[in-house]
């Protein structure tokens, strides 16, 4: 066993991974502990899909190479993958009853590359269908364990949302039945269920980390990233999953991978932290602030000195992000015809009676609005009054934040305006989801890198997360940012009774 | 400028897709509800903007690639239907469109 006494659960993904390296512990030990706690816990709702034999299959080979001295740097390291990652040992559902079973003919390109460094898959992880959600509450697929679609909770209050749409992935962080998962981001889909779980998570520059095989949901803004308990396990991780897909992703970045661990324990002296006004108004809850106001001053603390920058159009971001993620989601998932895969609709007069009843019963509601919308959006004589206009500001969105980093080097301020809110507390009025994401959907609108970190702790003693915004491929300094917040304080630490 | 159940009808048309009258109606209320908050996008003066597509485009020159008209992929059709709704010798299998 390991030379500590620290359960292999709590190990963090570096002390993990040297635990391997030493052969303290074998890959398929750590895969078998790991898949017992996800049995253990599935009352959560994080997984979706566990093959045993799979996850097993994939350690004994970790294991040789741990023998053999080819080991990669994430040997054995056990973690999960969004269900919106196409995966060639588990189905892939996308969270919808229109993929329910779907097996795919390939991995998709983070799968592929985090396993080529080492890492063991121990199951997929439960989102919002298609990734459209901020509370996972969209999922139509029962999770390991049930009979029936059931709600994802949250580890630090069960009775609560873990945020979304990566929402299975904050919780097999948080509850540890996982050392780090992927999750995908579109308007604040890593950040806010990083938040809501108090875990760390980032999102790199769009078009640094490859799409392929990320099932579609708005492609200009669709990025995946990592999902962990520190900023030092979220660079392990990113460093693998960045790079040039050039041939397989049409908007992929011909920019080399980078090791971001190397720009960790980097002194914050002189760091210019820009504090956008915009995210401190009357909509943010006064718990949230407090934690927030508490992680700047640490960071004043740390050498770094704050300026006031205005973000001027960040409530505008809330229109032109539910314009142009829908109208992009309308053409994406226009693939979803009973044709060639997934769901059909059993009884129909003709093809298109075919189309129509196979897509109203594989859709959920969620689903059907964002595709409605994006459709009249992109119909004749709508197209440039709407689509048009949207992509417009989102240049404005862009340019803005382009001026604010003349002024600072990195943006601090809130993940969401209040913490996890209750299961069910939204349900009667999605535009509150929409709401909630004001924070987040700048950076995404920019294609700007941006993390969470946890700071503390609000109303109900939910974890509370501070959102950090870099300029174009500045992951690097964000991370280390945020590692260096890690060090001074010990919020990522804490952990959830009773997992 | 309010839509209608007329202009509901319509989109459910171009997206494909079936509502039932008791969903129209909701989905009428749901997306007049969104598109109220959407009315305060189109007084902004976005006039000599040009959109943007690729978000990194507002810093660096983003052109999109062609890759060479090459096979790549070794011929995976059975792996590629395993999960198709009806198939018969190689092919997808939709109902009769041409009488």
């Amino acid at each position: 066993m390991t030379l500590s006494n620290t359960p292999l659960h709590d190990l963090s993904v570096a002390a993990l991974a040297a635990e391997l390296r030493q052969r303290h512990v074998s890959a398929t030990e750590v895969a078998q502990h790991f898949l017992a706690r996800a049995h253990q816990h599935q009352a959560l709702g994080a997984y979706v899909a566990i093959n045993e034999q799979a996850t097993l299959a994939q350690a004994r080979a970790a294991d040789a190479r741990l023998a053999n001295g080819t080991a990669g740097p994430l040997e054995g390291v056990p973690i999960a993958h969004k269900d919106i990652f196409v995966t060639r040992d588990f189905p892939s559902t996308a969270g919808s009853k229109m993929l329910v079973g779907y097996q795919s003919p390939f991995d998709a390109t983070m799968v592929s590359r985090l396993a080529e460094a080492g890492a063991v898959t121990l199951g997929k992880l439960n989102c919002d269908e298609f990734a459209m959600g901020s509370a996972n509450e969209n999922s139509a697929v029962a999770p390991v364990g049930f009979d029936a679609p059931a709600p994802v909770r949250n580890p630090w209050d069960t009775s609560r949302v873990p945020g979304g749409s990566s929402g299975g992935s904050a919780v097999a962080v948080a509850a540890r039945l996982a050392v780090a998962a992927t999750g995908t981001d579109t308007g604040g889909s890593i950040r806010q269920p990083a938040s809501f779980c108090g875990i760390t998570g980032i999102k790199p520059t769009y078009g640094r980390a490859s799409r392929y095989g990320m099932i579609a949901y708005a492609s200009s803004l669709d990025q995946a990233g990592p999902m962990a308990r520190s900023a030092q396990d979220c660079a392990l991780l990113l460093s693998q999953m960045c790079g040039p897909d050039l041939d397989r992703d049409s908007t992929s970045l011909d920019r080399p991978a980078e090791d971001f661990s190397l720009h960790l324990n980097q002194s914050l002296d002189g760091l210019r932290i820009g504090i956008p006004k915009e995210f401190f108004g009357e909509g943010l809850a006064s718990d949230v602030r407090a934690a927030v106001d508490a992680a700047l001053q640490e960071y004043e603390k740390l050498g770094a000195t704050l300026v006031p920058i205005s973000l001027p159009r960040t409530e505008l971001s809330i229109p032109v992000y539910y314009i142009i993620a829908p109208a992009e989601a309308s053409s994406n998932l226009s693939r979803f015809d009973g044709v060639k895969f997934g769901h059909r609709a059993k009884d129909f007069a003709d093809l298109e009676d075919m189309y129509k009843k196979t897509r109203a019963e594989g859709f959920g509601d969620e689903v059907k609005r964002r595709i409605m919308t994006g459709a009249y959006v992109l119909s004749h004589g709508y197209y440039d009054a709407y689509y048009l206009q949207a992509q417009k500001i989102r240049r404005m969105i862009a340019d803005d934040f382009q001026q604010a980093f003349q002024q600072c080097d990195l943006i601090a301020g809130p993940v969401a305006p209040t913490v996890a809110w209750k299961l069910g507390e939204h349900s009667s009025d999605p535009l509150a989801d929409y709401l909630a994401d004001i924070f987040t959907l700048p950076a995404s609108l920019a294609g700007l890198p941006g993390m969470s970190v946890p700071v503390g702790f609000g109303e109900g003693a939910m974890p509370v997360g501070l959102q950090l915004i870099g300029n174009y491929f500045q992951e690097g300094r964000l991370l280390n940012a945020a590692h260096r917040l890690q060090q001074a304080t010990d919020f990522h630490l804490s952990q959830p009774e009773g997992f | 400028m309010a839509l209608t159940s007329q202009d509901i009808s319509r989109i459910a048309h171009l997206a494909r897709l079936e509502l039932s009258p008791q969903e129209s109606e909701r989905m009428l209320t749901r997306l007049n509800g969104f598109f109220d908050i959407v009315e305060q996008m189109r007084s902004v003066d976005t006039s000599g903007i040009e959109p943007l597509a690729h978000p990194v485009a507002v810093v660096q020159d983003i052109s999109l690639r062609l890759r060479p008209d090459m096979v790549t992929e070794a011929n995976q059709r059975e792996a590629n239907q395993r999960s198709a709704p009806a198939v018969e010798n190689g092919l997808f299998l939709v109902p009769k469109v041409i009488e």
